[in-house]
């Protein structure tokens, strides 16, 4: 097998499963070693650094990073990664000193954001630190988008949103709030040097059905409906409430209709529980509410007493696989299920709509009426207009947005400099040796046993009666110290220095998780069912080292290595070594290397 | 040199052997040898063995005197019985164990200092007594407990740390078993697991006194160039005369070597020794012939490895002493002393 290239800057990054799984990469065992050490604030601008809005996405984040959590491959459960965020937020002390200030001398270029949700909101930063001159549009009363609009104060309050939305106001960008942009074409003339667009997918897909509309009145579109909640237009529902779909709208559907007088809220998905789209802690969230999950029931018709809506039919189904793995719901033949109801919540999925953006532009649309765009930097057709987040690639989730809008402002910044858009500056990688003695690191090498942390939540009785009370507590500081030190440190990495082995099985004989093999060479397939612990998940990868006197190679399984650090402190010549690995993903002003 | 205690944590696809046991499961505290030792290396492979022969680890007794190698049993089979003997000792304690209870599997672990200095005499008499045990010699050539001073089995001519050249002549601890009546001989070199473990394997299987010689570089005091036990030197002088592999009455037997060139032993408990040959012939049943070879490479600077003499047929003490065949402490007291009636019956039947 080829030897590992581990100057390969993804080779060590994929090590990290957090911070590789995290769309916007943050170095998520670095602010959790932070936190550890009591340093909140610093933890803080670490997130804020890459993702922006810690606060926000430590309550709210779907969390890619905690099923990559390696912790979850050796333990029952991953690092609670996202509420230790949260952690950061809740505990900092004043970080105005800290936050940096956008430059006096602007440069000059003046740049139009369309939405003030996370997409817009990340470019608008970055670039304003930058110096350019940032305007942001949007038709809503308060910055946030849709993290204003569509979750539900119990799990996001308005302060968190105003407090961060703010850290970039104070960055001299320019939010105009109430003010929608009805026609790009006109803004096009306003002569801005760039246009982002951050609309998001602000139309929620319908249930056209028999009786839709007829009962037209007691049936709410779900993003809709959290929209006017979230803006107190709505203050009540009736007392049967059933919401159809499985995705975490639905989710926020339900529990806030829990709150509004809903006594019986139901949902109910067209598929099983487990392929839900909605997060599994979302869906934990609503079954502890007592809200009933109903699967594989297919709607069929909204039946209504002259207009006045009685219920929902449902057909039963059951899920086929074809030979290519793609599922079929067909009808198992047994008779339909009526359920009774006051109200209906659709909360199927969300679609792209952009009615304020001219055809004939020049900016082309797809098929599915999503704008046509270069995967990776973001521009359009027309070249001076970039998108992000769900406008984008249609509905995603907020961390994502982020990190689309982190490289549409690289694209923008390079494009108002006149540098090739498709030459991407590099991140920043540090690697650096922990070794502080014999058998002394400079990280907490002690591997934590204990289980993963339940955040505390308010009384149930208290939050349902008021929607505005948000239920998760956080971790306290005992909780979130005993949290984070069951982080493994995966951006410590195990170094191997070949020609310092003296090949005396040291490494291998201590290592906890047997991870550690000297062995003859062969093909990788063949490589992996030899070793110690066969290596069976390919997803990880193997780390190969030649060079050694008796011509074997060395391989480690980086599968389940908890970075303990005991290979390095039993090797006599310092073969091995526990280096920190810290990477930063570019942003905007950054160089792209010259070639 | 680690202070902290392994995490419990482990892979979902860690084998377990048929007892449900992990490799984990037959570990000890944790090592305060210095970094790379290779006595570190021996434990390994001997919790790879037992994990191997899905030994019960309370069916295991280990037995050690002082030294480096005397600690060792403390990392390894933490669930074992144990015991710590005085310097040198070791055999005649394994030896009185062993007689009051036949049912335990022996495992003896000493060093060079332990065995060829102070011991020198037990480890004579436990060899040609028969005593059923698998002994094992953790050999550095130096005492490292004491800063490296050379022990018994350095070689000749082979250089200290600090430059001082061996002038006694070593004894070899193998060739000296094979003499006093072992019936498993074998030597072995810690840094190579896949001709270890087997051979610990076929030690813990065999029927009779076993001895394994294991050259296990002291990385603090004796794998410098000029030493004769290094890790370099040792890799470089290896001849092994032989691979074994070790097949349990459960396993299938698999083998896809060419005829001639393997040779199959039953041993007493039907499990199967499979050797492989390397190179020129050698017959491991020939015990003069083993004799002589050591005696011959030796010359040759060559540090002959392998499984060096086995006697499938080997009886043991207990065969030679005619001993009762329950453990003592099943056998209740009135068994165990009879009274002053039957001691008079048995002086009157000397009269």
């Amino acid at each position: 097998m080829k030897p590992t290239d581990t100057k390969a800057p993804d080779y060590f990054h994929k090590v990290v499963d957090c911070q590789w799984a995290c769309p916007a990469h943050t170095p998520v065992p670095e602010y959790i070693r932070q936190i550890a050490s009591g340093h909140f604030a610093e933890a803080y601008m670490i997130n804020w650094r890459s993702n922006v809005f810690p606060g926000i996405l430590g309550r709210v984040c779907d969390r890619p990073c905690e099923p990559a959590c390696r912790r979850g491959r050796v333990d029952e459960a991953p690092v609670a990664i996202c509420r230790l965020k949260r952690v950061a937020a809740d505990f900092k002390e004043d970080i105005s000193d800290r936050l940096p200030v956008a430059p006096t001398q602007k440069n000059g270029k003046r740049i139009a954001c369309v939405g003030a949700g996370p997409a817009s909101l990340t470019v608008a930063r970055d670039l304003a630190l930058l110096g350019y001159e940032v305007s942001v549009f949007d038709d809503g009363a308060r910055a946030g988008g849709m993290m204003r609009s569509q979750i539900p104060k119990f799990r996001l309050p308005d302060s968190v949103i105003d407090e961060e939305c703010g850290h970039i106001a104070r960055l001299d960008v320019a939010i105009h709030q109430n003010h929608r942009i009805a026609s790009l074409g006109s803004l096009l003339t306003e002569g801005w040097d760039a246009v982002f667009v951050g609309t998001g997918a602000p139309r929620g897909r319908d249930a056209e059905l028999p009786g839709r509309k007829e009962a037209a009145a007691h049936i709410h579109i779900g993003i809709e409906w959290l929209a006017n909640v979230a803006f107190g237009h709505v203050e009540h529902i009736g007392k049967r409430v059933i919401v159809l779909g499985g995705g975490n709208t639905a989710m926020d559907c339900c529990r806030s209709a829990r709150r509004l007088g809903g006594e019986d809220v139901r949902v109910v998905v067209r598929s099983g529980f487990d392929e839900m789209k909605a997060s599994p802690w979302e869906k934990e969230d609503a079954l502890h509410e007592g809200i009933p999950i109903h699967n594989y029931l297919m709607h069929t018709a909204f039946l209504h007493d002259n207009g006045r809506l009685t219920g929902v039919r449902f057909e039963q189904v059951r899920a086929e696989y074809d030979e290519r793995g793609r599922r079929k719901l067909v009808p198992t033949g047994e008779p339909d299920i009526v359920m009774e109801c006051d109200d209906v919540l659709v909360a199927i999925g969300q679609e792209n709509a952009f009615p304020w953006i001219e055809r004939d532009l020049g900016l082309d649309f797809d098929e599915w009426g999503l704008p046509v765009l270069d995967p990776v930097t973001l521009q359009s057709t027309l070249p001076r207009v970039f998108f992000g987040g769900d406008a984008a690639f249609g509905p995603k989730n907020i961390i994502t947005a982020v990190a689309q809008g982190h490289e549409a402002a690289i694209s923008i910044d390079r494009f108002c400099r006149a540098r090739p858009l498709d030459r991407r500056p590099p991140p920043t990688v540090e690697l650096a040796s922990q070794k502080m003695g014999i058998h002394e690191w400079s990280y907490d090498n002690q591997i934590s046993e204990e289980a993963r942390k339940k955040v505390p939540l308010k009384a149930l009785e208290d939050t349902l009666a008021d929607i505005r009370v948000e239920v998760e507590l956080g971790f306290d500081v005992r909780l979130a110290c005993a949290e984070a030190e069951r982080c493994l440190n995966c951006d410590v990495q195990t170094v191997f220095t070949p020609k310092l082995c003296i090949e005396c099985d040291a490494c291998v004989d201590i290592c906890p998780v047997e991870c550690i093999n000297f062995t003859a060479d062969a093909d990788e397939p063949d490589l992996r069912e030899r070793l110690k612990v066969p290596a069976r998940n390919t997803d990880q990868a193997l780390y190969v080292a030649d060079g050694l006197k008796t011509h074997r190679i060395m391989v480690k399984d980086e599968n389940v290595c908890l970075h303990c650090g005991m290979c390095a402190e039993r090797c006599p010549t310092g073969a091995w070594d526990m280096q920190k690995f810290l990477l930063n993903t570019a942003l905007a002003g950054a160089e792209a290397p010259r070639t | 040199m680690t202070y902290l205690a392994k995490p419990r944590l482990l892979a979902a696809t860690a084998p377990r052997n048929a007892l449900g046991y992990t490799r984990r499961d037959y570990e000890g505290a944790i090592s305060t040898l210095c970094a790379g030792c290779g006595h570190d290396s021996i434990s390994a492979a001997i919790v790879q063995a037992c994990f191997d022969l899905d030994i019960e680890p309370h069916r295991v007794a280990k037995l050690s005197g002082i030294g480096c190698s005397s600690k060792t049993p403390d990392y390894f089979l933490g669930n074992s019985h144990g015991f710590n003997s005085v310097h040198g000792r070791m055999p005649s304690v394994l030896t009185g164990a062993a007689l009051a209870n036949r049912n335990l599997i022996y495992l003896g672990v000493s060093g060079d200092g332990d065995s060829a200095s102070i011991g020198i005499g037990q480890f004579a008499h436990a060899m040609r007594r028969g005593v059923n045990m698998t002994y094992i010699v953790e050999n550095n050539g130096v005492y490292g407990l004491t800063k490296g001073q050379f022990s018994a089995t350095a070689d000749k001519g082979s250089k200290s740390k600090r430059g001082v050249v061996n002038s006694d002549n070593p004894i070899d601890l193998a060739a000296l078993a094979l003499q006093l009546g072992a019936s498993y001989v074998a030597r072995s070199f810690s840094g190579d697991k896949e001709q270890l473990v087997p051979l610990i394997k076929g030690a813990l299987r065999h029927n009779g006194p076993a001895f394994i010689d294991i050259i296990s570089p002291c990385v603090t005091f004796n794998n410098h160039a000029g030493s004769t036990k290094s890790y370099d030197y040792v890799r470089e002088h290896n001849e092994a005369v032989n691979r074994v592999e070790v097949i349990l009455p459960r396993d299938r037997i698999e083998t896809s070597y060419p005829p001639g060139s393997l040779r199959r032993i039953v041993q007493h408990d039907g499990s199967i020794l499979h050797l492989r040959k390397l190179g020129e012939d050698y017959d491991p049943t020939d015990h003069i012939g083993a004799i002589n070879h050591l005696q011959e490479r030796h010359a040759l600077g060559e540090i002959v490895t392998g499984l060096l003499y086995v006697d499938n047929s080997a009886e043991d003490m207990h065969r030679h002493l005619n001993t009762v065949e329950k453990p003592l402490n099943q056998l209740g007291d009135a068994y165990l002393c009879p009274g002053s009636k039957a001691l008079d019956a048995l002086n009157a039947s000397l009269r």
